[in-house]
């Protein structure tokens, strides 16, 4: 039996707010596409657009956290057990083995988990940020000489928020895959792994 | 901002003690009256004082101080009634073109040429180098007493007259001389004395220019209204050397440049949103960024035909002919006591409050004239077309009113016809309600061949909305064009945020998303069935 404090309270400060900003976005942003009707599309343009400030206002003091502390590292790539892992929650969950990874301060993230949040980190948020910036400032780009279709900048943006919403939909169930299943969440919260 | 509204303030208390000051000074004066804006009193011009027979005496009084205003005159198509596109080459004008109203003044200039700023336009010989043929009063009437009566050739009526002849109607003769001792600047009412009334009554043929502009409340129009801005026409068509600015024959669709302002030349167009308004009018930027594209018409005239005024949305002359009990032409009145038949013209829809269509718009318009060939398979015809596209970097997305018609053409030389409707003679369609001969003699006034065979074809013209400007409170919100099926939907070439996107991604994505969560819930499942306790 080990209780392992995983996460600080900076990170889980920054987690929850991602969360709700991400989610945010993501409800806004399909309105703006014009998938649903919620909060009318003003509305939902103008909390879209104010939440991608505070987002990226938070990303700034992610990313200066991550540098000054260190923890970037815990997103280096590895391919090492990533094979127990893929047949743990391919077959080995469903028997009730154990989870073939055990968390640790200095590795937080099992190999495959730490593989989703760098491609989520380097080629999604990327994705959506450019695009999205290139959106919002679409008229002054276009007054600087850059001449690129509104339509295929939204379609950019598009792509990018369906893999945020597909991370989303898989982190959430592969939240409820601790020992219970709100295990996960609890430690997410509280910042404690006490995992077994 | 709380700067701006200490000025303000210090102004109008400025403004206030001069006011009061100059009341004062009024009251230590000999005279009463209020304080002329203009340096004459035309009452006091000896040349005025005296009895006027016709229009043209008092113009040559008006002529004896205002030396050029007559030649000055000449040169405009108020006077003209001809205008040259400089670039389609299309010589346009009333004189020439064809619509789907009255469709054409030719051999009906003694009831259309009321609406010239002339005396004497009965047809095409008209002298048009004449100085003392030129209206002065029609604009220039402070009074509301002026009038030219259809049937005069534009000549007011200055002692009681019978007219038609022998009908026992009396047109009532005007005093000129009283007229010709007040005349002012151009009023909303003058203006709208010929383009509020365009199309043969009120409200009918623009949509944005009605008589509720002679005194217009600020939900009508922000700019006119009567108790705040109080805009005259000329105030946005800027007018100098009687040279009226803005013209539907070659709108300017696309206004780039800034703001005018005093001391700087300025040759571009100033009845533009833009020449007082400027690029970027918003305090909300991302408005802003619609300027590039959107005419400022299309967010800030929701609807046109809002006086309480319907406009006309269609006519259809196919169906004129048809007579009562007594023999007369039919008359069909709908509730509001609006005209909807009439046995002389056909079938006509009416509405308030319209909501106008939009399309891409440069400036272009291209008219289908005399003589151009009308294929009946291709209908509806268009009487005129708004040319431009998403492409062509001139363009910018405008409402417009469609007035759809159907009207008579020779389907054997295949063009458009005039037809004779106005008038005493046995020719005339209104009088007699025979086409054969109504469009003989009105292709004959023209010089034109007529098979003697009439068809009727579906017309369709364009008139751009840019009048009735709405308070910003009431501009079209986001939604009426960022939705599926919104305003824009037909509107091709532009990418509209939630209008629709890539299908292609949309679908994949959907199902995509809807894959992984269904694969999860499975995956849930297993789990929950397999559990150990």
């Amino acid at each position: 039996m080990g209780r392992v404090y995983i996460f600080t309270r900076f990170e889980r400060l920054w987690h929850w707010i991602q969360a709700v900003l991400i989610i945010g976005m993501l409800l806004t942003g399909f309105e703006i596409h014009g998938s649903y009707h919620l909060l009318g599309f003003e509305q939902a343009h103008r909390v879209h657009t104010m939440t991608v400030w505070a987002f990226i206002g938070l990303w700034v003091f992610a990313m200066f956290w991550h540098l000054t502390t260190g923890e970037w590292r815990q997103y280096i790539p590895t391919m090492k057990n990533i094979d127990k892992i893929v047949r743990f929650y391919a077959v080995g969950i469903f028997k009730g083995e154990p989870h073939p990874f055990k968390p640790t301060r200095e590795r937080k993230h099992n190999p495959m988990q730490a593989q989703t949040y760098l491609g989520v980190t380097v080629v999604v948020t990327p994705l959506l940020w450019l695009s999205g910036l290139a959106y919002l400032f679409y008229n002054e780009l276009t007054a600087a000489g850059y001449r690129i279709d509104l339509g295929t900048i939204a379609t950019v943006h598009t792509v990018g928020a369906f893999l945020m919403l597909a991370f989303l939909i898989g982190h959430i169930y592969l939240g409820t895959t601790g020992h219970t299943p709100l295990a996960h969440f609890r430690a997410m919260f509280t910042g404690w792994d006490d995992d077994h | 901002m709380q700067a701006l509204k200490h000025i303000l303030v210090a102004l109008a208390t400025v403004a206030m003690m001069g006011s009061a000051f100059s009341a004062a000074d009024q009251k230590a004066g000999a005279s009463d009256a209020a304080l002329l804006r203009s340096t004459a009193d035309h009452s006091k011009f000896k040349e005025l004082q005296r009895p006027f027979q016709s229009g043209p005496e008092v113009t040559k009084a008006c002529l004896t101080c205002h030396t050029e205003a007559a030649r000055q005159i000449h040169q405009t198509q108020h006077w003209k009634w001809e205008y040259v596109n400089p670039g389609t080459g299309q010589t346009l004008g009333k004189r020439h073109v064809i619509n789907n109203f009255c469709t054409s003044v030719s051999s009906n200039y003694k009831a259309c040429a009321s609406c010239h700023i002339g005396y004497g336009l009965d047809d095409k010989n008209f002298d048009f180098a004449s100085q003392e043929n030129v209206d002065c009063l029609v604009c220039h009437d402070a009074t509301g007493k002026y009038k030219k009566p259809s049937g005069f050739s534009g000549h007011p009526v200055t002692k009681d007259t019978e007219f038609p002849p022998g009908s026992g109607k009396i047109v009532r003769g005007i005093d000129l001389q009283a007229i010709a001792q007040k005349v002012g600047k151009t009023r909303r009412e003058t203006c709208g004395t010929c383009h509020f009334y365009g199309g043969g009554g009120d409200a009918v043929k623009h949509g944005d220019l009605d008589s509720s502009l002679d005194r217009p409340d600020k939900a009508l129009d922000v700019h006119m209204d009567a108790e705040g801005n109080n805009f005259t026409c000329a105030t946005c068509h800027k007018t100098e050397g009687h040279q009226v600015p803005g013209s539907r024959y070659a709108p300017t669709a696309m206004d780039k440049g800034g703001a005018h302002i005093r001391g700087k030349a300025d040759s571009t167009n100033p009845a533009t949103c833009q020449a007082c308004h400027g690029q970027a009018p918003h305090s909300m930027a991302k408005l802003n960024d619609h300027t590039d594209k959107v005419a400022c018409q299309t967010c800030h005239i929701p609807a046109f035909a809002r006086g309480d005024m319907p406009t006309k949305m269609s006519w259809d002359w196919s169906t004129a002919g048809k007579r009562d009990a007594k023999g007369k032409p039919l008359v069909v009145t709908n509730d509001d006591g609006h005209v909807t038949y009439n046995g002389i013209k056909g079938d006509f829809v009416l509405e308030e409050n319209v909501r106008p269509e939009y399309m891409w718009f440069n400036g272009s318009v291209k008219y289908t004239l005399m003589g151009d060939d009308i294929d009946k398979s291709r209908q509806p015809i268009a009487i005129n077309t708004f040319e431009g596209g998403p492409d062509d970097g001139k363009s910018m997305i405008w409402p417009v009113k469609l007035f759809r018609g159907k009207q008579p053409f020779d389907p054997v030389h295949r063009t458009l016809v005039v037809t004779h409707l106005a008038g005493e003679d046995d020719t005339a369609y209104w009088k007699n309600m025979d086409w054969e001969k109504a469009i003989a003699a009105g292709m004959a006034a023209v010089g034109k061949p007529f098979s003697g065979k009439v068809d009727f074809v579906e017309t369709v013209a364009m008139w751009p909305i840019t009048h009735m400007v709405a308070p910003k409170e009431k501009a079209l919100a986001c939604n009426e064009c960022h939705a599926r099926g919104g305003r824009l939907d037909k509107v091709e070439g532009i990418y509209i945020p939630g209008r629709g996107g890539n299908r292609l991604v949309d679908t994949l994505g959907w199902l995509a998303s809807a894959a992984i969560l269904a694969g999860v819930l499975v995956h849930g499942l297993i789990r929950f069935v397999n559990r150990k306790h």
